[in-house]
């Protein structure tokens, strides 16, 4: 009870700073593409601070594992992947329904079962070659955005690093959307199976099984970086624009005005 | 008599490598990238140093990417603000820290397997051309698309990269910008953080 009273006030205190960040900017600005690609800073000292600590916390343990992981073979990853994704569908699917969009929601449930059943708890992917394919993960900050909310101001979080005011309450929607959190959490369930650090550990994995898909990407973006916080937030604001809009094509997600303005010059 | 002969086959000679080297890519956006990633690949193959590998990148780059365009775009609203030298340094600057920063990025590559899919024309200046850099045993498939600058149909050139739907130029405009602003909108320590990575 303390920790969600905690929750409500961070999230009060984030979108009264993210209102007040886009009451300062012209409307029409925030409405265009270019402003989706970007947002005002919460609170930047802080976010610089927290962004180092997860840096070095990145480098102490999540890139070792992830480099342990990889070294497993292909096909334990794989399986690996498959599961954890196939639980994480069921987040997706709640979402594809607040979005309205029920024809995704229908192949993601479709995706679920099959791979659930036919693909062995998810190991597998069968769903796909049925022509069920994987059109990526939805959460509850992408169907508040795609209702219409702005990003609001961007922040840095410890451990789950960047994030936004609109993203950070969907944080807080996804919990009360995921039937897997629901049922680690719940504590009628009296069964050790289902208990709320199995939640953690599938968490975990989900995040191990990224970033080991993502060692050479991330050393890029690091090598090449003449500011590597200014970059991440970069990437995080195009990567939420583009999840939002649903988009395919780049071109949908980004805006030609600005390189316009050097052709006229 | 027969230094004027010499010196015209020189020329001859030297004016008709330049207009192959200039005709090296194909005008058609889609042929065009198929070409660059075709050159680039035998490089990655066929050369063990990586140091050799970033120069013969490097040689594709200066051929094939606007890179005073980006360098422009990347600067934004601070572009206005230099005056002609300062202009004429950043020009500079900027080509060696993004030819560092191209070729480190690719050179890491040994045998890249991409497919050039498709081709999109936005607009008269600029085609969308799609590629999948396929998965191997360690990295997941990756979509690159390239945006080609067609403003002169017969010279394209690439202004931006957009790898999974983020684009390269947007992320470094993003860079160039933070720096500026956390130095109070001083555009000589954008210089000097240049001349640092371009050291490093």
């Amino acid at each position: 009870m303390i920790r969600k009273i905690i929750y409500i006030s961070i999230i009060t205190l984030i979108l009264n700073l993210g209102a007040a960040n886009a009451g300062s900017t012209d409307n029409e600005d925030l409405k265009s593409k270019s402003s989706q690609n970007s947002a005002g800073e919460c609170f930047e000292g802080l976010s610089r601070a927290m962004f180092k600590f997860n840096y070095a916390l990145d480098g102490a343990i999540f890139e070792p594992v992830s480099k342990g992981y990889r070294s497993l073979p292909v096909g334990i990853r794989k399986g690996t992947g498959n599961v954890v994704n196939n639980l994480r569908s069921l987040l997706t699917l709640s979402n594809n329904i607040l979005q309205g969009d029920f024809a995704q929601a229908g192949n993601t449930a479709g995706r679920f079962a099959v791979n659930s059943t036919v693909g062995i708890l998810g190991i597998f992917d069968p769903a796909s070659h049925l022509g069920l394919k994987d059109n990526g993960k939805e959460d509850f900050g992408q169907t508040i955005g795609a209702w219409g909310t702005n990003s609001g101001c961007y922040f840095v979080l410890p451990i789950l690093g960047p994030t936004t005011a609109r993203d950070a309450v969907g944080l807080v929607g996804n919990m009360f959307l995921d039937p897997v959190y629901q049922i680690t959490h719940n504590t009628e369930v009296v069964n050790r199976s289902y208990s709320e650090h199995n939640f953690w550990y599938y968490r975990s994995t989900g995040a191990v099984d990224f970033r080991a898909k993502n060692i050479e990407s991330f050393n890029s973006v690091e090598e090449n970086s003449i500011d590597l916080y200014a970059s991440v937030k970069s990437l995080y604001l195009q990567d939420r624009n583009k999840k939002i809009s649903n988009s395919k094509s780049s071109t949908e997600t980004q805006n030609d005005g600005d390189w316009e303005e050097i052709d006229t010059e | 008599m027969k230094n004027k002969i010499f010196v015209t086959f020189l020329f001859i000679f030297l004016f008709s490598f330049f207009q192959n080297e200039s005709k090296a890519y194909s005008s058609d956006p889609k042929q065009f990238i198929a070409e660059i990633v075709e050159k680039a690949k035998k490089i990655l193959i066929a050369t063990n140093s990586k140091e050799t590998k970033e120069v013969k990148l490097a040689e594709i780059a200066l051929k094939t990417a606007d890179i005073k365009g980006i360098g422009f775009y990347t600067l934004g609203k601070y572009r206005k603000t230099l005056n002609e030298d300062q202009l004429e340094e950043y020009a500079i600057l900027f080509e060696k820290y993004f030819l560092k920063s191209f070729t480190s990025r690719l050179s890491d590559y040994s045998d890249p397997k991409i497919e050039v899919i498709s081709a999109d024309i936005i607009n008269p200046k600029y085609t969308i051309v799609r590629s999948i850099l396929l998965s191997t045993a360690k990295k997941p498939e990756v979509k690159i698309d390239w945006r080609v600058y067609t403003k002169n149909p017969e010279n394209p050139l690439i202004r931006d990269l957009i790898i999974e739907g983020l684009s390269l130029a947007r992320t470094q405009k993003a860079e160039f910008a933070s720096v500026i602003e956390s130095n109070n909108g001083d555009v000589t320590k954008l210089f000097e953080t240049l001349k640092a990575f371009i050291k490093k």
